[in-house]
């Protein structure tokens, strides 16, 4: 049973793997091939960890697993957030079919500035004329 | 067991050879390091079949550090793109 189980997991996890290299190389731009890999591997990281975990049954070893999967399940975000902001603000093409790009019209890519959209008249001329209450708090 | 091994070993190298497509292709430098990052993954992975091979649960110290090393490859080229060195892609 144990048996059956782990090479279950052995073949999912591959399976998993290839699928993230088969979407890094057929995917269209950068950020859907972010998409691809970092879900799609850490999964299969997951998957062979188990298989590891349940072949050697100690302790150490399920601790160590275990280790590996939750450094995976922290690092695995963050990594996909940096590169993918990296990405654009580098500028990187995204995809033609692409609906939406929110970042767009708000962020400015020249003086690296990202408006809200909702900012009121006072709030855009602060840094001209400074308001009468921030030239108390000097 | 053997056999399974051997399969999954057969497609995580393929899925490496997949990657490396997309190094070689990929058209800008974060491409580039989205597949890098993919090849520390799947070299975890690997690893890991590997210490079910030969029996040996040392190995999971090397995917430990592979991990690692993966990470901090992908947050420093992050940094290096966003500071705006010199790049060629």
């Amino acid at each position: 049973m144990i048996e059956f189980v782990k090479g279950f997991l052995v073949i999912a996890g591959a399976t998993f793997m290839l699928l993230a290299a088969l979407g890094i190389l057929r995917l269209p731009d950068l950020l859907t091939r972010m998409h691809a890999t970092t879900k799609a591997a850490a999964l299969g990281v997951i998957l062979l960890m188990l298989a590891v975990a349940l072949h050697f049954l100690q302790v150490a070893v399920v601790a160590r697993a275990f280790a590996i999967i939750v450094f995976v399940l922290m690092t695995a975000p963050v990594a996909a957030h940096v590169i993918g902001r990296a990405g654009y603000f580098v500028g990187s093409k995204l995809w033609d079919g692409t609906v939406k790009d929110e970042l767009r019209p708000n962020y400015d890519p020249l003086t690296h500035e990202l408006k809200s959209g909702l900012e009121t008249e006072a709030n855009a001329r602060r840094d001209i004329k400074p308001s009468p209450q921030e030239s108390d708090e000097e | 067991m053997d056999t399974v091994i051997l399969i999954s070993q057969v497609l995580m190298g393929l899925a490496l050879v997949l990657a490396f497509v997309r190094v070689v292709r990929g058209p800008s430098l974060p491409d580039r390091v989205v597949a890098l990052e993919l090849f520390a993954s799947t070299v975890v992975g690997m690893v890991g079949v590997y210490a079910i091979k030969m029996d040996v649960s040392s190995f999971l110290d090397a995917a430990i550090v592979i991990a690692l090393m993966g990470f901090l490859t992908a947050i420093g080229f992050a940094r290096f793109l966003e500071r705006g060195g010199p790049r060629d892609d």
